[in-house]
């Protein structure tokens, strides 16, 4: 019975908050438009192999280090390959990276600032105090220590990026924890004896959702741009793969002749990571808008 | 006419949603020099909009001025330019506000803040602009004025903070000051020490006073002529002794009854029913007609006219078409 | 004031501990032996039993963390296994350079940044806050390596005005200096653009107004210096970004600085080198906050110094 008040009267309904999100959403003209460019990345990730005018991996040595033309749209590289297809193909593979390493490094943070928030004293001090400890390197430094100690290799960076994520995501849901275990339904859904994790994971962790969303959108522009520096030092992704840090990293032998070969790979880094931030702008205005200017 | 200040069918709108709503709604009034005149109102009723449009701090917010006159000392206020309005504030109007907490910059330090503004307008030396600061805090009844002007505002109490608004606001000796609900946020002892300030200011500078407030209390004590607001409009205008004893508008009236009374015991406070009206949905005729124990029908049909009586001015049709009946009906109650 | 700057530098030893012990055990955590690696591939077990001792990698790792931060108290980082020559040595030559460095990349991104970020708030929802705004977003977007490198084939390649790399004469701090502050103005515009907006809203730029101030007083006078107090903030956390940029940005322009010092390293598995290099920009990232944090207080006279 109690179970059925606490719902009902307290808890956000949760489809028109979806509802009133999309509707505030659509307003922010720039972010629709990044998220359809996000849509169309992720597309391409899922079919691009499938879908490229040409062999990304086929060498054609009669057209080597050609300029973008219509055949070539973005030109070709030092092996005749087609950057444009190469470029596509490698969406899976950068999207992928950025992707997986920030969600492993949410979850484990959410579940840590979960943890840290809703139990406080000693717990929440241990925590903290590791993240502090984290928080000491900056965070491409801790990654390339890292990758130093693991090897190079794009699992490495995965591994590494994901765990310089940890403590900026458990701080925030740390805080919100905080903010939400005041609110009146948590104290209600306490005292009929529910259990801490049934707290946790049904009522805290609902509420910390839109602040984990805009985080994860902002943070995985961060991990794309940070994956493609650790590929193109040469730590990342290896230098013959179609990762589009590996792509630039390879290039800057031709830096005079094929300057292409440059300006593609890094054009798109650039409007992805773009997106992302135009879009995770969006979303902030929108789900907490206390934040907002 | 009179001899200060005269604000003419003023109106102001806000933008909202591209849509104008009008917050002051042809005010009109007057101060002469040395007066001190109370505009009352419950929040809401334009009261602190009109201050802001007669010194046209409006312009940042989404506000405007649409129409009207502001005559300050024969010129119109609303015609000059931006620069030469600058020259006003502060020198020949100046203006507190309800916030002493927020109203100073908390990371300047006092003196800096007061000494800024005489500078700019009386274009006195530092050294002297520090000694005239000075000054002005001691005659603002600040102990300790030399070292109040190192202090930072967070390390005065609200009451000191008032005093050093005020001390800023005199600083340049001004004719007008615009006082904007001065002492609400202030506890009772404190309230009548300001008030008492502002009085004495009043009386050994002769500097007219614009005192915007919500509470009767503070217009009795210190004012000589009241304006009551209501929904942007003006709908009474009194000499104190003549609203308190004969208030003619029913708003007033019940604005009066509403005050708790010392020696009076009621079973519960009288508060006004109803609300004020949203700006963008304001009704016809009378806007305070739906709130009205008195309201007839024509009421929720035309606006009445702000009509004289003698000295006084009313916007009702209870007095109007010579309705003397009625008018002494109510005077019974 | 001067307690409180004490007890705040003692209040970060703790950290600056676990931090070089965490940094110290890294060594310890590399796949192979250390010893085997230094003596190369044709060791005999005696050699390189002898390494071993000579580091001291046959005590507990205790007593060898010990003797580390011993050495390093006395200005003793150990010697690189490929060239043998003292890490104190090799860093010391690169030191000046990156700080020289971060410090331009940091002083412009300021700068601009700020100015970026005022303009913005002043303009709010006209041109110059929509230009301010999406150079922002533009900024935090940019690869700094693809900037560098574009950089180059314009400046460098086609106009011949800068030098691709180096550090041997001012020009080639130029290129370096941009790349490395492009990001961090963009942050610095956005948190000065939101903070001034959030100020100009205060009672008291109302009450400056009512007094006759010009805008230009309001602006620069009265709102800038608290609205700078979150920005400080948000430069000093920048600053962990600039120097993990700065082994990107030191690799695409050749620039001798420790970032490309440890880039090198770590490809020639020089342990002792990256160790060095590692603990001495994590001390490096927790003096700046600590001067951030301590800077914020001067700033700001409503923290007390006496608790």
């Amino acid at each position: 019975m109690a179970e059925i008040v606490t719902k009902t009267d307290y808890m956000p309904k949760s489809r028109g908050k979806l509802r009133s999100f999309c509707a505030a959403f659509i307003h922010k003209k720039t972010a629709v438009a990044s998220f359809f460019f996000f849509c169309l990345l992720i597309i391409l990730a899922l079919i691009g192999p499938s879908i490229v005018p040409y062999n990304p991996q086929t060498p054609d040595y009669n057209h080597v280090l050609q300029g973008p033309s219509w055949l070539h749209l973005a030109g070709t590289d030092e092996y005749g390959r087609d950057v444009f297809s190469r470029l596509i193909v490698g969406t899976r593979l950068s999207l992928g990276v950025g992707i997986s390493s920030v969600l492993l490094g949410a979850v484990a943070g959410t579940i840590l600032g979960l943890i840290s928030g809703y139990f406080g004293k000693w717990v929440d001090k241990t925590i903290m105090r590791i993240c502090d400890v984290f928080f000491a390197f900056p965070d491409i430094l801790l990654a390339i220590g890292i990758i130093a100690i693991l090897g190079p290799g794009l699992q490495n960076v995965v591994i590494a990026v994901a765990i310089f994520n940890i403590p900026s995501f458990a701080r925030v849901v740390r805080g919100k924890t905080l903010e939400v275990k005041e609110m009146l339904f948590i104290e209600a859904t306490r005292s009929i004896g529910a259990t801490k994790s049934r707290i946790i994971f049904k009522h805290v962790f609902p509420e910390t959702f839109s602040t984990i969303i805009v985080y994860l959108t902002m943070n995985l522009g961060t991990a794309i741009l940070a994956a493609a520096s650790l590929s193109f030092l040469g730590l990342g992704a290896s230098p013959s793969s179609s990762d589009w840090g590996a792509m630039l990293s390879m290039s800057r032998d031709y830096m005079g002749t094929a300057f292409h070969l440059v300006f593609f790979p890094g054009l798109i880094i650039f409007l992805t990571v773009l997106s992302l931030n135009i879009m995770g702008d969006g979303l902030r205005d929108v789900l907490d808008p206390k934040s907002k200017d | 006419m009179y001899d200060l200040l005269n604000v003419k069918g003023l109106k102001t709108a806000f933008k909202n949603n591209n849509q104008r709503v009008s917050v002051v709604n042809g005010v009109d009034f007057g101060i002469n020099k040395g007066e001190i005149v109370g505009i009352v109102g419950e929040s809401g009723c334009g009261k602190s909009v009109t201050s802001l449009s007669i010194m046209r701090l409006l312009h940042d917010t989404t506000g405007d001025i649409q129409d009207g006159k502001v005559t300050f000392k024969g010129e119109n206020l609303l015609d000059l330019s931006e620069r030469s309005m600058r020259k006003i504030r502060g020198k020949e109007i100046a203006m507190i506000f309800q916030e002493p907490m927020t109203s100073l910059n908390p990371v300047m330090k006092i003196g800096k803040q007061l000494m800024q503004g005489i500078i700019l307008h009386l274009k006195y030396s530092k050294e002297k602009a520090k000694k005239h600061a000075i000054d002005t805090l001691k005659s603002v009844g600040i102990p300790r004025a030399e070292d109040i002007m190192n202090e930072y505002p967070h390390q005065l109490s609200g009451g000191m903070r008032q005093r050093v608004m005020i001390a800023i606001a005199m600083s340049c000796e001004p004719e007008l000051l615009i006082a904007d609900e001065p002492t609400t946020a202030l506890d009772v002892t404190i309230q009548a020490q300001i008030l008492e300030l502002m009085k004495r200011l009043q009386s050994d500078r002769g500097t007219a006073i614009l005192m915007i407030t919500h509470d009767l209390g503070v217009v009795a004590e210190v004012c000589d002529r009241v304006i009551v607001m209501y929904a942007g409009r003006v709908v009474e205008e009194a000499s104190v002794d003549e609203l308190f004893e004969s208030p003619r508008h029913p708003y007033t009236k019940d604005l009066i009854e509403s005050v708790p009374k010392i020696g009076e015991r009621k079973s519960r406070l009288y508060s006004i029913p109803g609300h004020v009206p949203n700006p963008n949905q304001m009704p016809n005729g009378c806007k305070f007609a739906p709130r009205c124990q008195h309201a007839m029908e024509i009421c929720f049909n035309k606006e009445p006219e702000l009509t004289s009586e003698e000295k006084r001015k009313h916007r009702c049709w209870l007095y109007q078409q010579n309705n003397v009946g009625r008018e002494q009906n109510l005077g019974s109650k | 004031m001067g307690k409180y700057v004490i007890k705040r530098i003692i209040g970060i030893i703790p950290l600056l501990v676990v931090v070089s012990f965490i940094v110290f055990l890294f060594i310890h955590l590399i796949p192979g032996d250390p010893a085997r690696l230094i003596a190369g591939k044709e060791a005999t077990v005696k050699e390189i039993q002898a390494i071993r001792h000579e580091l001291h990698l046959d005590e507990p790792i205790f007593q060898q963390y010990l003797i580390y931060m011993d050495g390093l108290l006395h200005g003793d980082f150990g010697e690189s296994i490929k060239s043998h020559i003292p890490v104190m040595h090799l860093i010391g030559e690169r030191m000046l350079p990156s700080i020289e460095l971060s410090l331009l990349s940091m002083g412009w991104a300021l700068v601009f940044g700020i100015l970026i970020g005022v303009l913005s708030a002043v303009f709010k929802n006209r041109w110059p806050d929509y230009g301010g705004m999406v150079t922002a977003v533009s900024g935090i977007s940019l690869p700094n390596f693809w900037l560098g490198l574009v950089m180059i084939q314009l400046f460098s390649v086609q106009l011949g005005w800068l030098p691709t790399g180096g550090a041997d004469s001012w020009k080639g701090y130029i290129m370096p200096s941009i790349a490395l502050g492009a990001g961090i103005m963009a942050m610095i515009a956005r948190f000065t653009r939101s903070s001034l907006v959030q100020t100009l809203k205060e009672d008291f730029i109302r009450t400056g107004r009512s007094r006759g101030l010009s805008s230009m007083t309001i602006v620069f006078g009265h709102a800038l210096k608290s609205s700078l107090i979150p920005v400080v903030t948000v430069a000093g956390l920048q600053f962990g970004f600039l120097l993990g940029g700065s082994v990107v940005v030191e690799t695409v322009f050749s620039f001798p600085g420790m970032g490309r010092l440890l880039i090198d390293s770590i490809q020639l598995r020089d342990y002792p080198v990256v160790q060095a290099e590692l603990l001495l920009f994590s001390f490096e990232f927790i003096l700046v906050n600590l001067v951030v944090d301590l800077l914020y207080g001067f700033l700001n006279p409503k923290i007390s110094y006496e608790t």
